[in-house]
């Protein structure tokens, strides 16, 4: 007991005095937070930030961001951003059939349970291991593409399919986009409310009126939203698309990932703006998410 | 129906009840039979690329050689306690920065809240990839020139982690501490004495055991196996070691690939054990 009111007093006394010093002292207590913040993100992006405003002799230009019109570069957001609308929307729309199947598609209950686990799972199983996976499935000698031209004689070769293109990396991609989407859109499923569909059976709506009219309109926030963060969830993707492809397809996280292991680009301040570029992207699909996601609310939860 | 009789609306129900089953039965049946499709065909996609992974992995002469090869492979060993230490790091770090900001936000500075909020969710908007840059670019020159050591490229590493750690170790933090009533125990603590190191450890940091470990579960989950920042820190990590696999290999790579899937399944099965229900459950890393 003792020892524990001298440690208080230890603290306490030089905090006891006026009560200006003390909130002065509370901030104390989030500095480490901020400094950590400061260090090892602010300070980090603001040089990517400051670089992006700078020519070759560091005088202040604006013809970076002119330069991001190179056909090149257009290419490469042009195939990323097709790449995240594609595994965004089927991504999406395949997760919510998926947790509308399991929830209330009169599925058994156990079937939910493992679905959200896999979920979890799934969408977490991204990158090295997952390009890996695809491969020894739909590659070359992949245990897909040997089944289908053993077994059926289809050659998916010869049928245009290659792994190692756009639509090869959506496939790949959609592993992780459609887990994602079941875990997101689970809880606005349950969130719908069992007096809602009585009340519309009983003013006589059909189940398809009672989607239309009720259940849909309620949902749209939270499924644009949710549409909306798997774009961002696959446009910021490196791993998986550089394992895959070695870099073959034109991505902007390539573009970025060969420019800082020797610049490929010619101009540093490129580079730098090539990054600021996805920023701004990645940050307009954030705001869109979380305004979304305040609509979404009124209703849910 | 009991003595005391329905009346007439209930009874034309009753009735509608009685006629009815057959159509919406049947019609419920079908509409089943196209979710057990669904549901197969997502079940299809989940295990198909693991199948496939596993007879690859299996096809080595003799059998099992593979992950014989793997586990006598002294990089595979080395690389896995590696990131396992890196991820270790992270999690305490994280957690050590995280947990006072958020219970100092709630208790005495709430109108700082919006700001924390902002900065822990700046991670979702700047993918790795970019971080990693910045990172690079920041700290290979003077007055920090963390990248030209190994124990500073380490620093690095375990700060990039932490920072991505931010977004879910804040909200699991936060949403564990509205679920208890941190004003009250905090005073409780202090009326029988207790100093704020006191208070965080032994009042604090129990009460958030759920969130905090599933918060550490997916952090591990999420560092095993990064590839991104590893590799542009050039540090003797899992994902570049079986990146590089990958590239000069035909079998070992399917049996690390498996080994890496089992460790998240594992990670994500503590987090599905220790929180059914409970407040502060996270699920969802971000993109690799």
């Amino acid at each position: 007991m003792t020892e524990a009111t001298s440690v208080v007093n230890a603290r306490e006394a030089p905090t006891a005095p006026p009560v200006r010093r003390r909130g002065a002292w509370a901030v104390l207590g989030v500095v480490p937070f901020f400094a950590f913040s400061a260090l090892f993100l602010i300070l980090p992006i603001g040089f990517l930030v400051i670089g992006s405003f700078q020519d070759s002799a560091a005088n202040l230009t604006l013809q970076n961001y002119a330069d991001l019109s190179e056909p090149f570069i257009v290419e490469a957001y042009g195939n990323s951003i097709e790449i995240s609308l594609v595994t965004a929307v089927v991504g999406g729309i395949f997760g919510f059939l998926l947790a509308y199947a399991v929830i209330l598609g009169g599925l058994p209950g156990f079937l939910r349970t493992a679905l959200m686990t896999f979920s979890g799972v799934a969408s977490n199983f991204a990158g090295i291991p997952l390009a890996l996976a695809f491969i020894f499935t739909l590659g070359n000698v992949g245990l897909v593409t040997k089944f289908l031209l053993d077994a059926l004689g289809i050659n998916i070769a010869s049928a245009g399919f290659n792994l190692y293109t756009k639509i090869g990396l959506e496939i790949v991609y959609l592993y992780f986009q459609f887990p994602l989407m079941v875990l997101i859109v689970a809880p606005a499923l349950d969130g719908l409310k069992r007096d809602w569909r009585e009340a519309s059976e009983n003013l006589g709506a059909s189940p398809a009126q009672y989607w239309r009219h009720v259940a849909l309109p309620i949902l749209t926030p939270t499924l644009l939203g949710a549409v909306i963060l798997l774009f961002g969830n696959s446009f910021g993707a490196q791993a998986t698309a550089y394992q895959l492809t070695g870099g073959t397809i034109n991505l902007v996280t390539l573009v970025i990932s060969s420019q800082m292991r020797g610049d490929v680009l010619h101009n540093p301040g490129l580079g730098y703006a090539l990054a600021m570029g996805m920023v701004v992207i990645m940050a307009i699909s954030i705001i869109a998410y979380a305004l979304l996601q305040r609509r979404s609310e009124r209703w849910l939860r | 129906m009991t003595t005391q009789g329905p009346g007439p609306i209930a009874v034309a129900k009753t009735m509608e009840g009685l006629t009815a089953p057959r159509g919406a039965a049947g019609r419920r049946r079908r509409g089943s039979l196209v979710w057990w499709l669904v549901f197969l065909a997502g079940v299809l996609y989940f295990f198909v690329p693991l199948y496939a992974t596993l007879l690859f992995s299996l096809r080595a002469q003799p059998a099992f050689a593979a992950y014989s090869n793997v586990l006598n492979d002294a990089q595979f060993a080395g690389s896995l306690l590696y990131s396992a230490i890196i991820a270790v790091l992270t999690i305490i770090t994280s957690i050590a920065i995280i947990v006072p900001t958020a219970y100092w936000v709630r208790l005495r500075l709430p109108r700082l809240r919006p700001i924390v909020e902002f900065v822990t969710l700046l991670p979702f908007v700047i993918p790795p990839v970019i971080l990693v840059f910045g990172l690079i670019r920041t700290y290979s020159g003077d007055p920090f020139p963390l990248t030209y050591s190994d124990l500073g490229s380490d620093a690095l590493l375990v700060s990039a982690y932490v920072v991505l750690s931010f977004p879910y170790m804040y909200r699991a933090v936060d949403s564990g501490l509205r679920a208890i009533d941190v004003r009250t125990l905090t005073e409780a603590a202090q009326s029988m004495g207790a100093g704020w190191f006191t208070i965080l450890w032994r009042v604090i940091f129990p009460n958030l055991r759920v969130s905090l470990l599933s918060g550490a579960f997916l952090t591990f989950a999420i560092v095993i196996g990064e590839f991104t920042i590893a590799t542009f820190l050039a540090r003797p990590a899992f994902g570049p070691y079986l990146s590089l696999l990958g590239q000069n290999k035909a079998y070992e790579p399917a049996a690390v690939s498996l080994i890496s899937f089992g460790l998240t399944w594992i990670a994500m099965g503590m987090i599905q054990l220790i929180g059914r229900a409970a407040p502060g459950r996270v699920q969802v890393g971000g993109a690799r």
